[in-house]
């Protein structure tokens, strides 16, 4: 009965959207890239580096980003003298069988010359793109992530669980789900290990929520932020077994960290918080930098339960707003897919809530756009991170 | 025996709190474990409620596990948040001092 459809990629994946990303490579070149795809702005999005220092794992994000199955060919805009490593990236996307161009600012004329080469180089591919033929694609190739962003009392019970209900239903299909921030899982550690596929991955989940606790005792702020308190919650464990409802009660296949491809169907819990000391701030500065890194990862969209009334959209990956709170559901409803709020007021159950987000995804995933895509937001952040590889026991097989 | 107003939401048998699945207003009475428990100020949706008198040091158990541990003693039906529920791991951030200070009144969506 799946209507999905995607576009074939050389590397065998399949894209559920054909976008051309235009990549900035530093904050310097950020305005000249955003001038570039604004005249095709619902199909060419703006992704990008502001850092003028280099970052292994921004180049691995970027190369990851740049060669994701719902991208169709990237221009990569730099302003000359930053130090990221736009050889290796430009090559990387090539070897991709990606259309792909770098312009350099400072070679090509400045910032009016660039606009307008860019500008071409954009048209010129979607015209390309146009004639690509979507093909058939199994529920089992869907990558699926999931976030809360400004959660309240209700995105625990209402909204969390419900795709939490929907992700057992993809991991049944054989499709890939992933969680993540573990700095959200502080409280859950015990339960969550025992859903792990082997004893030791059951350690490295323990381990992972464990350094979360740790740095965040460093920074000195739980992941918790105003508005959380404001709408009833009021510690980070408890925050955190909402949280964690999200993650439904499939097994747990594999701990995996921004950038690594899961190898198979399952469920998966992405490790976002650095390895080491603490070292460029936040693990994630806001909810976009959650959904860039599961984007990394391969998700071709995200779920994004909210109770406050997050509005973000993303660059590359539909996001489908879940609505935990039925009276901001009232109020940002043009904004909403999904209204679970209903489980608050009685008159749906998670069941039919997590069928509706599963036949949505599905949709979506057909080509239907998403709330936040129809009106444009195409939010997208990335900053200085630094991860230590995961190691065997991570991914059992 | 357990009469309940029917706004409160019971997430696990274990729990010592409730949650409101919709606002209580401020003068209301609301009736907990068949306490008749008068309403101060108003108390939003999604927060908490006490099932029952919950003592200085207790955990408190919602979703049946625990999320905190209570700073002073909490009477049945009492609002259980920042005021008497503190983490056990790190310390909650709310802008409530913020407004205070600068005398901000706001309609959530609560």
């Amino acid at each position: 009965m799946s209507a999905l459809t995607g576009y074939p990629r050389a590397d065998g994946r399949k894209g559920i959207r054909n976008v051309v990303a235009v990549a900035y490579l530093v904050e310097c070149a950020h305005h000249v890239a955003r001038e570039i795809a604004w005249p095709q702005r619902t199909q060419a999005h703006v992704i990008g580096f502001p850092g003028c220092f280099p970052n292994e794992y921004a180049q691995k994000m970027m190369e990851r980003l740049c060669t994701h199955p719902n991208v169709g060919g990237v221009l990569l805009v730099s302003l000359g003298c930053e130090s990221f490593n736009r050889y290796q990236l430009e090559r990387t996307i090539r070897d991709s069988g990606r259309p792909v161009e770098t312009l350099v600012i400072q070679r090509d004329g400045g910032t009016a010359a660039t606009i307008a080469r860019g500008q071409q180089w954009v048209a010129d591919t979607l015209a390309e793109l146009s004639g690509a033929e979507r093909v058939p694609m199994d529920v089992s190739e869907l990558v699926i992530g999931t976030v809360c962003g400004g959660s309240d009392g209700t995105s625990g019970i209402s909204g969390n669980p419900a795709v939490g209900r929907a992700f057992d239903r993809f991991v049944s299909e054989g499709a890939t789900c992933i969680f993540e921030e573990t700095g959200e899982l502080i409280g859950c550690e015990n339960i969550m290990a025992a859903r792990a596929a082997t004893p030791e991955l059951a350690g490295e989940l323990h381990a992972s929520v464990a350094k979360a606790a740790c740095y965040y005792a460093t920074l000195g702020f739980g992941s918790f932020a105003a508005g959380n308190a404001d709408g009833g919650l009021t510690t980070i464990e408890e925050k955190s077994m909402g949280a964690y409802a999200k993650s439904g009660s499939s097994q747990i296949s594999g701990l995996i960290k921004p950038g690594d491809i899961p190898p198979r169907g399952g469920l998966y819990l992405m490790d976002v918080v650095p390895d080491g000391e603490v070292r460029f701030g936040f693990p994630n500065i806001s909810d976009n930098a959650e959904i860039v890194e599961m984007m990394a990862s391969g998700a071709h969209m995200t779920l994004f339960v909210t109770g406050r009334g997050s509005v973000v959209g993303s660059a590359l990956a539909p996001v489908i707003k879940v609505a935990a709170n039925p009276v901001m559901y009232e109020r940002l409803s043009q904004d909403m897919d999904v209204n679970a709020g209903r489980i608050m007021t009685g008159d749906a159950t998670l069941d039919e809530i997590g069928d509706e987000i599963h036949e949505l995804a599905v949709r979506v995933g057909a080509g239907e756009a998403t709330k936040s895509e129809a009106l444009g937001h195409a939010e997208f952040i990335l900053t200085y991170k630094s991860f230590e590889p995961i190691g065997p026991a991570c991914l059992p097989v | 025996m357990n009469d309940n107003d029917t706004r409160l939401l019971l997430l696990n048998e274990e729990d010592n709190v409730f949650v409101l699945r919709a606002a209580v207003e401020a003068g209301e009475t609301i009736t907990v474990a068949g306490v008749t428990v008068q309403i101060g100020e108003r108390i939003g949706m999604g927060h908490k409620l006490a099932r029952r008198a919950i003592q200085p040091g207790e955990k408190v158990l919602k979703y049946g596990a625990p999320i905190g541990s209570v700073t002073r003693a909490v009477a049945i039906g009492e609002h259980v948040h920042l005021n008497n529920l503190k983490s056990d791991y790190t310390q909650t951030h709310s802008l409530e001092e913020a407004r205070a200070a600068n005398d901000f009144v706001e309609g959530a969506n609560t």
